[in-house]
């Protein structure tokens, strides 16, 4: 019974850690300037969560094995236990997981902290969830956002006229909804996460992003796109009947081709 | 206390008051524990049907016809809620607790016979009207077990958002008053009801564990009924604690102002105190097994008491770790996320003494044994995606996407579910009187640990990968699509594990009737349970009052005539 237990653990032990290391479900390749810090942060938890994770299932293992019950199985030690013990891995214990976690906060405040405000070239978007589909906001050449009213938000017939564009606003006039969000690469990207009905979130795995959009709420972050390519977008927060198939698409393209998609889409408009 | 004397000098003799609004322990133990057997079975029921939809989404099922993707989220808000509340909730602390807590601490019953008695019925109508809202127009609500506005506060939000969340949020509400009853009298009868000699030091872990437990659940329980009842007046009464302005379908509602981040605090005030609620029994009753077949003293003992009090009182200060990406002040992150890697610290002080315990013992593989070992096994697997999970720049990546799945359920679902498989196997001679059968008990206990692992290990990489939690079909977004054959894998193990599991039922109940009869103290083991009958009586130790002499975990004691010295024994231990 001992040997049978020893080997299911140590079985289970070698063939989930496998699975971890052949890196056939990963993280997607990223394509923003945090994917850096976001990735070697994982990595470094990674690698010491897992010694930890063999150490202690291994052991166990061999525990339960090597003092199971025999004929010739020594009498037990009778100890009610150790101080000295339970004092050095206390204090292992704490150094390790609170000087990880320290590692970790530098990075989230680089991300979310709005210490320095963004860069006044950004590219702004306003992204506005509803059930269940992404809209995007470009301020056009003004940039300023238009006003919205929720009466006048109709969500059958999209674009500007879902996120209720109130048209006689003179900021309005240029502003552009889409259903496809575009970025430029290298630029940083000011972004306001609204929703309209429940709460959303919106996860683009490969530019190492997330955000739930909350009624109620206009949520500024930023980031910055640094490979070209079309990412996928998710919606990560239970939202409805539709939720699996509230996705999108981020095209980040080079300024050129951001311009020219920006400028026919307003001469659409005119 | 007086009153109870008088009241417990003769066991009750009508059926009725015997056996269905019974105001001993021990009944309304076993009461708890089958209804708790019976949510099991519905909960694990609903997600049998999840997994078959997320691979096969067009099968047509017999009795319940093709699944619908809003009956998909149905399925998965029924399954959480009825598993947190009516299985992790109720078995180890309703269940074992009632009957155990009292017996070990050498008390007649509990201190309020009359509450305990109330809040399983309590508890019982709550289980009824949660069911209820399967068959109401629209049926069950789809808003998850955590019930985030706007979405569950509006009618309109979607089907079952209706009178079906409306039974849904009744049904905890009445779940809270049970709790908060029990709650009350756990904590009362282990301060005052005591036997001589039974000093706080010298209680079994079990009994710390479900003292502690009370305690978590009088602070949460009450903050959850109060939440509750918010969002029932915003669901009805028009009131907008929760929802601001509003426009559902191009429907412009009638609320304005109210904030969905606040029904976030006051859930995971109640939620992440209620994870610890759900795994502390768990602890306690694994000391107590790995002690006991191991044959040595729990290691660290007092270590063991002081981590369980220091996760206790951690647990109520980390809520924010589920809200990294809620939208809330970044700043408090760095406070949430400090306080949640500190709860790792007692976590891991637990792990190395349940090791320390074990080494150099003399181990005994009975199931309750095997449960317990599978207990640290997946504590440590579950326990360890935590730090990932605590630090908000990972959850950029990870925040709802499988990987938060797997991760509680490992530890809070199948750890916690071990630890009930622990005790059962355990404790089942002294509640019924004959052993359940050990060959039946090791085969499942060998499937369930490898078909656990086999369901919930894959979903860590799922998440890594990116695929988010909560989704009906995977096809509709390309990089998920080639994650499915992964799940497929899942869905085959949870048919095995699924399976090994009517192993456990038929044994129970086969046992139930037919299995060896139990002498009184068949594990040799220490604590107070094993000195009196099996069953025992009414009174728990038939007119005697136990007096205690020795800590609970005295093995292989030197000089002792056995390898064992009972807490009851005044020979004592003379060292202690």
């Amino acid at each position: 019974m001992g040997l049978a237990l020893l080997l299911l653990i140590w079985l289970i032990t070698v063939v989930s850690t496998l699975c971890f290391f052949v890196k056939t479900w990963w993280m997607p390749a990223g394509a923003s300037a945090a994917t850096g810090w976001i990735d070697h942060q994982f990595a470094l938890t990674f690698i010491i969560m897992g010694i930890v994770f063999v150490a202690a299932q291994m052991s166990l293992g061999y525990i339960v094995w090597r003092y199971r019950e025999t004929k010739s199985s020594r009498p037990v030690a009778y100890s009610h236990g150790n101080t000295t013990l339970e004092v050095i891995w206390t204090g292992l214990t704490t150094i390790l997981f609170i000087g990880l976690n320290l590692m970790g906060s530098s990075v989230w405040a680089s991300q979310r902290y709005p210490l320095d405000q963004p860069d006044p070239s950004a590219v702004q978007v306003e992204v506005t969830g509803m059930q269940f589909a992404w809209y995007f906001r470009y301020p056009g050449p003004d940039g300023t956002y238009g006003k919205t009213k929720p009466s006048l938000m109709d969500p059958s017939a999209g674009n500007e006229a879902a996120i209720g564009l109130d048209t006689s606003d003179a900021a309005a006039k240029d502003d552009v909804v889409t259903g496809t969000m575009y970025l430029p690469v290298n630029r940083e990207v000011d972004l306001s996460l609204r929703s309209v009905d429940v709460i959303h979130s919106f996860f683009v795995p490969n530019l190492r992003f997330k955000q739930d959009a909350v009624p109620g709420l206009n949520i500024h972050m930023h980031f910055h796109p640094t490979q070209i390519g079309e990412y996928e977008i998710a919606c990560a927060e239970l939202c409805g009947l539709g939720h699996y198939k509230m996705h999108g698409k981020v095209h980040v393209v080079s300024q050129e081709e951001f311009d020219k998609w920006l400028a026919a889409r307003e001469a659409e408009k005119q | 206390m007086v009153a109870m004397e008088g009241g417990h000098a003769h066991a009750p003799q009508g059926f009725i008051r015997k056996y269905i609004f019974s105001t001993d322990h021990k009944v309304i133990g076993i009461q708890y524990f089958f209804l708790a057997l019976t949510a099991v079975f519905v909960g694990m029921f609903l997600s049998l049907l999840m997994r078959i939809h997320l691979i096969w989404p067009q099968a047509v099922l017999p009795l319940v016809g093709a699944i619908k993707p809003e009956q998909y989220l149905a399925l998965l808000t029924m399954h959480g809620t009825i598993m947190v509340f009516f299985v992790l909730t109720t078995a180890p602390q309703g269940g074992f607790g009632n009957y155990f807590l009292p017996i070990q601490i050498g008390a007649p019953d509990m201190a309020f016979p009359v509450i305990n008695m109330l809040s399983f019925w309590t508890t019982f109508v709550g289980f009824v009207v949660i069911l209820a809202a399967f068959f109401v127009t629209g049926g069950a609500p789809l808003h998850g077990w955590t019930g985030y506005p706007p979405m569950s506060a509006l009618q309109s939000a979607g089907p079952g958002e209706a009178l079906g969340a409306d039974l849904w949020i009744t049904s905890i509400a009445i779940f809270c008053l049970a709790s908060l009853m029990g709650a009350l009298n756990f904590i009362t009868t282990t301060l005052d009801l005591r036997a001589k000699g039974m000093t706080m030091m010298r209680m079994p872990l079990t009994v710390w564990s479900w003292f502690i437990t009370a305690i978590l659940g009088l602070l949460a329980f009450g903050v959850l009924l109060s939440a509750g009842i918010l969002l029932l007046m915003d669901r009805n009464l028009g009131t907008s604690f929760y929802v601001p302005l509003v426009v559902v379908n191009g429907q412009v509602l009638g609320h304005k102002g109210g904030s969905p981040l606040l029904w976030q605090h006051l859930f995971w005030f109640f939620g992440h105190p209620e994870v610890y609620i759900a795994i502390l029994p768990g602890m306690g009753v694994t000391s107590q097994i790995l002690s006991t077949f191991s044959r040595k003293p729990i290691f660290g003992y007092k270590a063991m008491v002081y981590a369980m009090l220091a996760i206790g009182f951690f647990g109520f200060m980390v809520w924010g770790h589920h809200m990294f990406m809620s939208g809330m002040s970044p700043y408090s992150a760095f406070a949430f996320s400090v306080l949640t890697m500190c709860i790792g610290v007692p976590s891991a002080i637990k792990t190395f003494n349940w090791l320390g315990t074990m080494l150099h013992g003399r181990l005994r593989f009975h199931t309750p044994m095997l449960y317990a070992i599978g207990f640290v096994s997946l504590f440590v697997s579950g326990g360890l995606s935590g730090p990932f999970l605590a630090q908000p720049v990972l959850d950029i990546q990870l925040h709802d996407t499988y990987f938060v799945v797997g991760h509680f359920h490992l530890i809070m679902g199948v750890a916690a579910i071990f630890g009930i498989f622990a005790a059962t196997y355990y404790w089942f001679p002294k509640m019924f009187g004959r052993m359940m059968n050990e060959t039946w008990g090791r085969i499942h206990f060998f499937l369930t640990l490898a078909g656990t692992y086999a369901i919930f290990m894959p979903m860590h990489y799922l998440g890594i990968a990116g695929q988010t939690r909560r989704y009906s079909q995977f096809t509709e977004v390309a990089y998920q699509a080639k994650l499915v054959p992964l799940q497929t894998f899942m869905t085959y193990a949870a048919f095995v594990t699924i399976a090994a599991q009517f192993i456990f039922v038929v044994n129970l109940f086969w046992s139930l009737f037919k299995g060896e009869k139990a002498t009184d103290n068949p594990w040799e083991a220490t604590t107070l349970e094993w000195t009196t009958a099996t069953p025992p009586p009414h009174d728990n130790f038939g007119g005697v009052t136990p007096v205690v002499h020795n800590g609970p975990y005295e093995y292989g004691v030197p000089g002792a005539k056995k390898d064992y010295v009972m807490q009851t024994d005044p020979a004592g231990v003379a060292a202690h």
